[in-house]
């Protein structure tokens, strides 16, 4: 078992009569990419914000690297790094005026750590002039990255970093991210992309303030309960009703051009599906079984029972 | 779905510069009644500039772009009034009620006061948000917001809906509901012109574009863009051609 980075025990925040975060309890071991995977109101925020010393929660205790978020604030600051969901980056200050204001408040300068942002901010440093407003969203996330890492921190805190970022970007920031975790860092990312889940070390899924799973994605992928059927037809729209109506079917999703079709016993046979699609009028009829993602696995835990929802 | 030759959206040669910079390079494209089409691209690929011009919100520096069956140049306020518009951002106002929500955009699309309440009465009816009708936006679920604020977009019968990353950031049931609106206006021969970042999403398009430094570099139904490029899934096709380096 690795070292505790963040250790987290039955938090509570409400705000009025919302509860944000319900008795959230996890760890995150030291050097590893944890993420949280959830829609917008999940409570991925909140959490980021109470671990990072900028609110209180209501109840409960959170240890960062060891140190009490209430008690020891002071020094957890200095350890962190903290990217915001919306990037905190000064928008009149050049890119480098940016880069050196968060060095020089952590007592820094640029040189000293530039080697863990080389990676990164090399892919900006031509428009060290430029001011951070007139970036584009690409541009202006490896910025806030940079900044939340020039101060050498122990654990990095990213809040949503790829929301509103196209496909290829996303990937680049990924990739980004797993190169870092090599230098020893621990990173606890957010994210309501779930296709990002596979890229983390360990994910919690995350519902209206409730952690509905926490496992390695495999292990989440694994503990799936049904079995699966991916469905192809001429007309995705007929086909989810019609197989929503097929005797014994669990859920039905769209994915993408197919619908996956889930049964909680036995998958039943190929020819009798493919039989009942045809006679509902469906043509170019394919079928395959298939595994579960992330996002299966979402869903299910969204409707199961006993997760209040 | 049915081959309807009936275009709603045609776009020749279009050119938007901003001095030296090039934000649309030569586009073209046609939209049909009732398509679902896909505008994809990458962050600063020029997508946002296109659809404001497509909107009447800006003029292009050259080229052609009939929407609705009108000019851009010369009949803006009649695009307006035959288009929608959604975004994530743009969504419903939360200190204000269900029944103010619809009025208020209602009136903003140029209905009349009889139309309002009688289309107001229908919508709140097929929704079933009756008895929240006083309820304040803030206090009602998700998924009735996102039903709500999509059937504000089209409460005054477009051709065209234009939606701008509707699904940002919602959870996976509630965006899956959601492309069965998309789909339902489509059915009702309502044009959907939507940009999304989830590339599975790409896939219950009609049709697709995709953009790269301003130009359209691919268009076709998602099926034959997998193909082409020889993949699974559209998430690879946007990385083969929208990866610069």
């Amino acid at each position: 078992m690795q070292a505790v980075s963040i250790e987290v025990k039955n938090v509570v925040k409400r705000y009025k009569h919302i509860v944000a975060l319900a008795d959230l309890s996890f760890t995150v071991s030291k050097g590893e990419i944890f993420g949280f995977i959830g829609p917008d109101g999940a409570g991925k925020t909140t959490l980021f914000r109470i671990l990072t010393t900028v609110l209180l929660a209501d109840s409960g205790e959170a240890l960062v690297e060891g140190l009490d978020v209430v008690r020891d604030y002071k020094k957890i600051r200095k350890l962190v790094g903290y990217m915001p969901g919306r990037f905190s980056l000064y928008m009149d200050l050049t890119v480098e005026e940016n880069l050196t204001f968060y060095a020089t408040i952590f007592g820094s300068d640029i040189k000293q750590n530039y080697h863990l942002i080389k990676d990164i901010y090399s892919q900006i440093e031509r428009f060290k002039d430029r001011r951070a407003g007139q970036l584009s969203g690409g541009m202006k996330q490896k910025l806030a990255l940079s900044c939340a890492l020039i101060h050498k921190p122990s654990v990095l805190f990213l809040d949503e970093p790829t929301t509103g970022v196209d496909a290829v970007s996303r990937m680049e920031f990924w990739e980004m991210l797993r190169r870092l975790r090599e230098s020893g860092i621990t990173i606890v990312v957010s994210t309501p992309y779930m296709d990002e889940a596979g890229l983390c070390d360990r994910i919690a899924l995350i519902q209206n303030g409730h952690i509905m799973k926490i496992d390695k994605p495999e292990g989440i992928i694994s503990n799936y309960p049904h079995r699966l059927y991916s469905v192809k037809t001429d007309d995705i729209y007929r086909l989810l009703t019609d197989l929503k109506e097929y005797p014994g079917a669990g859920s039905v999703q769209a994915f993408g051009q197919s619908a996956h079709l889930a049964f909680t016993e036995d998958l039943p046979d190929r020819s009798h599906l493919s039989a009942y699609l045809e006679q509902r009028g469906h043509r170019h009829i394919g079928i395959e079984k298939t595994e579960p993602n992330i996002e299966d696995c979402f869903i299910d835990l969204m409707v199961t029972p006993g997760v209040d929802g | 779905m049915a081959e309807e030759k009936e275009n709603m959206i045609v776009v020749k040669e279009l050119v938007k510069k901003f001095g030296n910079f090039v934000a649309n390079d030569h586009l073209t494209f046609e939209v049909g009644k009732g398509e679902v089409f896909g505008f994809l691209g990458a962050n600063g690929a020029g997508k946002t500039t296109a659809i404001r011009i497509l909107c009447g919100l800006s003029y292009p520096t050259s080229g052609l772009v009939n929407v609705a069956g009108f000019d851009i140049y010369t009949e803006r306020e009649n695009i307006k009034r035959n288009i929608g518009y959604m975004s994530q951002r743009f969504s419903l106002y939360d200190d204000l009620t269900v029944y103010e929500n619809i009025r208020f955009y209602a009136g903003i699309y140029g209905l009349s006061r009889n139309e309002i309440r009688e289309r107001a009465d229908i919508l709140m009816q097929k929704l079933n948000l009756d008895e929240a009708r006083n309820k304040l936006i803030r206090d009602i679920p998700l998924g009735w917001k996102q039903k709500l604020a999509f059937s504000v977009a089209i409460i005054h019968d477009p051709r065209i809906v234009f939606l701008d990353e509707p699904t940002g950031g919602v959870d996976p049931i509630t965006r899956r509901n959601f492309w069965n609106l998309i789909f339902e206006a489509s059915r009702n021969g309502i044009t959907v012109f939507v940009t999304t970042h989830y590339m599975d999403e790409a896939e219950y398009c009609d049709r697709v574009s995709i953009m790269v430094d301003g130009r359209i570099v691919a268009m076709d139904k998602p099926a034959m863009l997998k193909e082409q490029y020889g993949v699974v899934n559209m998430n690879e096709v946007f990385l083969k051609l929208a990866r610069v380096k």
